[in-house]
């Protein structure tokens, strides 16, 4: 995983054919068709995508079909959810703490109370 | 057993996690407590030893000096090695309990990145404290670069996003 292959899905329409191509491989025009965009937008896309490994090339009979390949979407998800579990495993120490200075100052103000 | 474990996760208030711009990233949570003890556990060196430092991480917060005021300096020391430490330092930009604290953050190990800006807001209402975390750095490749030693990610995409398209491949 690196920085390229966040570049690369950082582009609204990079995005786009992503989750097209989570549906099965397409051929470019009909990638390019169902997303409204010029064929040299299409290819140059397609190309940034292929280079950082995130989609691959399958020759059917005459077409190109391009495929997803998911294993650096899944090295990138675990590397974003280990930034989320960091945060998270912080914030349930913080828990504990901000329960017992609730729970003291609950006990203060019963003191004085008194 | 695991019934129990399911029942606890789903009580705990959520994190997410999100890349607002080209160079910052956004962290929220709630806490069930008013915003002037969760500010106090933000600020107090005690306290902070105790939880910034996530535990499986393997890490411990060995350092903690702070002058908590604005224009007031601070430095937090920690990692694995006590004596070869990572440290982050840097100064109060605004210190306003309990509502908000804004700093600068310099990873002391990389400083030629330069300067990251933290703001921690706590908006209280009905007892709770909801936390917004900002982290904007000096640029995009600052970002990229935290992101890439594994401290840090970040990308338009949110997580939620990503969770649909791994789930949808497995």
């Amino acid at each position: 995983m690196n920085t390229e292959t966040l570049a690369a899905l950082g582009e609204p329409n990079r995005l786009r054919i992503i989750e097209l191509l989570r549906a099965g491989p397409r051929p470019v025009n009909d990638i390019r068709g169902r997303l409204g965009l010029r064929q040299s937008q299409a290819s140059q896309h397609l190309k940034v995508l292929k280079d950082v490994g995130l989609v691959e090339i399958e020759p059917r009979a005459q077409q190109r079909f391009y495929r997803l390949r998911p294993q650096p979407l899944k090295q990138l998800h675990k590397w974003l959810d280990r930034y989320r579990h960091l945060w998270e495993e912080r914030f349930e120490q913080l828990d504990e703490i901000v329960e017992e200075l609730a729970q003291k100052e609950k006990s203060d103000a019963a003191d004085k109370n008194k | 057993m695991q019934q129990t474990r399911t029942s606890e996760r789903t009580m705990k208030n959520k994190t997410t996690v999100e890349r607002t711009s080209d160079r910052e990233l956004v962290v929220t949570r709630a806490f069930n407590a008013p915003a002037h003890i969760v500010f106090e556990a933000w600020t107090k060196p005690d306290l902070l030893k105790r939880w910034w430092a996530p535990k499986s991480f393997g890490v411990t917060l060995f350092e903690c000096e702070q002058d908590l005021r604005t224009g007031g300096t601070y430095r937090f020391a920690f990692g694995r090695d006590a004596k070869n430490p990572e440290v982050f330092s840097g100064r109060y930009i605004e210190v306003t309990p309990p509502s908000r604290l804004v700093l600068t953050q310099l990873y002391e190990r990389i400083s030629e990145v330069g300067e990251a800006v933290v703001t921690a807001s706590f908006k209280e209402s009905a007892g709770r404290t909801h936390l917004t975390l900002s982290q904007l750095f000096p640029s995009k490749e600052a970002l990229e670069g935290a992101l890439a030693s594994g401290m840090e990610h970040g990308m338009r995409v949110t997580l939620d996003q990503l969770d649909e398209l791994v789930d949808s491949m497995r």
